[in-house]
């Protein structure tokens, strides 16, 4: 950390802080619809900062990611919706979607220890879609996923009487289920984004490093890379499990359908434009793939009628067009990212001799 | 008394034999010096004895422990650490944390530890930081200790791989070519740096090619060529010898 003007950090943080407390008000002014956006924003952070300890600290391309979303998901819709008739509380679900998950990643990723670069993600692009085949005919013999159809009627977070889900008078403020969220949600990615700053900089944090920039010499220096990348994997599946058990409680529904394989692909785009290994890198990412397709949604169809008088291109094609372009842009003007990760420097203080 | 022992070690790569029956020991204190012509199986025989692959044949008894079996993390954790001929640093990070990196099996701190912060993970960190720092120091990069690995000259890639492998606090240190691509210079402070390390109590074993570093620093030096053995005693004796002499020093002449 370098040491700069702590006046100037203070302000900064006071408003952040600000920004970030009026932020959902503010958006449902323009719309509710943009503080559901803004909550989906922050689980795809989630997901990024989860896929950036695998991919960014340990260097293991996953390209199946978004299968411990599922089963995040999953495991938060069975055990809270009509679907087996179980409603266990949500601060009890969440751990065990967590671990769940964590088992997964461990699962998954003993078989690919051997690997790299391009057949880890070959594997580990299999193993997300068996997760999503496997979810889609868990409904015989015994119903246990419903398949394709999907789980529904799945319980909002929700503590006794007051449910994160519907809308309430709090202080002669009218408070929609989409703001509650908007808070837990950036209560959990403080904490998430604390847990992962403290991850990197540690001696867990170093050997995965140790391991992206050179697996051999980690070795060498008394890293047992096996378990060293077996906690990598377990720890980048434990987030994407957390986030899935909020997706669930959020969307209260859940399908097959949410987790293909460009979900995987779009949270790896957010890691690897923002800037893999950084984690404010991974954040900025994550918010500029979020965002954009509804800002041009939003966008494009105005400007071209005022334009034309007519839709020309449809939003959703322009979309994917200047997602290519930028990520073309990306990987021609800035290889590592928007915010590369840089040499961490250390305040050493002088020879105490 | 005998630190490393190896007893008919063997490997063989396909149809090369690369190693045959090979047996030595290095005695705890001295610099022991590997030579023999390119391809004569040296770095072989430092990967078999690092753990990098198992031997097919022999085995090592370290510290009158046999090393058999072990993972190159575990030999790494008894107690034997190791330079590579290409250098192998973390080239992006910083000089510092590749020296921290090899406090590893050292500590303990887990995932609960890094999260929580707490006072035993902290006053570990602590120790790491100043342990790497006095290894910077006696090996002289200390001012360097920000800057990333890669970009250091040479020289100092090669002095801070040997501070990374002593963090680990080696019995045996084995360098391998550690004056491979340096200037007469660097050599020579290459030279007192070695000293230095045998001073402080570790054992070195030393793949080298230069004749004359090897004749300064070495106690005694194993010649290998084409896997075998061919000679092992006192640098002067083994220069004497008429199979070395053929096999590496080249055409005799006049003493």
């Amino acid at each position: 950390m370098s040491r700069k003007n702590p006046w100037a950090v203070r302000v900064g943080v006071v408003l952040i802080a600000v920004t970030l407390a009026v932020l959902p008000f503010a958006l449902a002014q323009v719309g509710t619809a943009w503080v559901r956006i803004t909550n989906y924003a922050v689980l795809y952070i989630l997901l990024a900062l989860g896929l950036n300890i695998v991919v960014g600290f340990a260097g293991l391309l996953d390209l199946g990611y978004i299968a411990f979303y599922a089963v995040g998901a999953y495991t938060y819709a069975l055990l809270a919706s009509p679907q087996l008739g179980l409603h266990l509380p949500f601060w009890i679900i969440l751990p065990i979607g967590a671990a769940v998950a964590a088992f997964f990643g461990v699962v998954l990723g003993a078989p690919t220890l051997k690997l790299r670069g391009d057949y880890l993600a070959i594997v580990t692009l299999g193993f997300g879609e068996i997760i999503r085949i496997i979810l889609n005919n868990l409904s015989r013999p015994v119903n246990i996923t419903n398949g394709p159809q999907g789980i529904g009627g799945i319980d909002p977070f929700r503590v006794g009487e007051f449910s994160l889900a519907s809308p309430q008078q709090i202080g002669g403020l009218e408070v929609s289920g989409p703001i509650k969220y908007y808070y837990l949600l950036l209560a959990v990615l403080m904490l998430i984004i604390i847990v992962n700053l403290r991850l990197q900089n540690s001696r867990i944090g170093r050997a995965w490093e140790a391991i992206r920039e050179d697996e051999l010499a980690a070795r060498a220096s008394g890293i047992d890379t096996t378990r060293i990348k077996l906690l990598a994997f377990a720890m980048g599946a434990t987030f994407g499990g957390v986030a899935g058990g909020m997706f669930s409680a959020i969307q209260s529904f859940i399908s097959p359908e949410s987790f293909v394989l460009v979900e995987s692909v779009m949270v790896l785009s957010m890691v690897v434009l923002g800037g893999m290994g950084n984690i404010w890198g991974v954040i900025l990412g994550a918010l500029l793939l979020s965002f954009a397709p509804e800002i041009l949604r939003w966008t494009v169809e105005p400007a071209q009628m005022a334009l034309f008088g007519r839709m020309l291109v449809e939003p959703e094609v322009i979309r994917m067009l200047l997602f290519g372009l930028a990520l073309v842009l990306v990987m021609l003007f800035r290889p590592a990212g928007l915010l590369p990760s840089a040499v961490r420097q250390r305040e050493l203080s002088e020879r105490s001799t | 008394m005998s630190l490393l022992e190896g007893r008919g070690i063997g490997k063989r790569f396909g149809g090369v034999q690369a190693l045959g029956d090979v047996s030595f020991s290095i005695t705890e204190g001295e610099v022991f010096g590997l030579i023999g012509p390119n391809g004569a199986g040296k770095t072989t025989l430092f990967n078999v004895l690092t753990g990098i692959y198992p031997p097919d044949n022999g085995t090592f008894v370290f510290h009158g422990r046999p090393l058999h079996g072990l993972k190159a993390h575990q030999v790494a954790a008894a107690g034997i650490a190791r330079t590579f001929q290409n250098i192998r640093l973390f080239a992006n990070l910083s000089s510092i944390e590749n020296v921290m990196i090899g406090r590893h099996a050292k500590t303990r701190a887990g995932v609960w530890g890094a999260i929580l912060r707490n006072r035993r993970t902290r006053e570990e960190e602590e120790g790491i930081v100043q342990g790497a720092l006095e290894l910077l120091d006696f090996v002289g990069i200390r001012a360097r200790a920000n800057a990333p690995a890669g970009s250091l000259p040479y020289g100092d890639q090669r002095r801070l791989e040997i501070a990374r492998a002593l963090a680990i606090e080696p019995k045996l240190l084995a360098l391998d070519e550690p004056a491979a691509g340096m200037n007469a210079t660097e050599r020579l402070a290459l030279g007192k740096l070695i000293q230095a390390i045998r001073a402080s109590g570790v054992t070195l074993l030393l793949i080298e090619h230069d004749v004359r570093l090897v004749m300064n620093v070495c106690d005694r030096v194993l010649v290998l060529d084409y896997g075998e053995k061919i000679a092992e005693g006192r640098p002067a004796e083994v220069q004497s010898d008429a199979r070395v002499i053929e096999a590496y020093l080249g055409r005799p002449r006049a003493a």
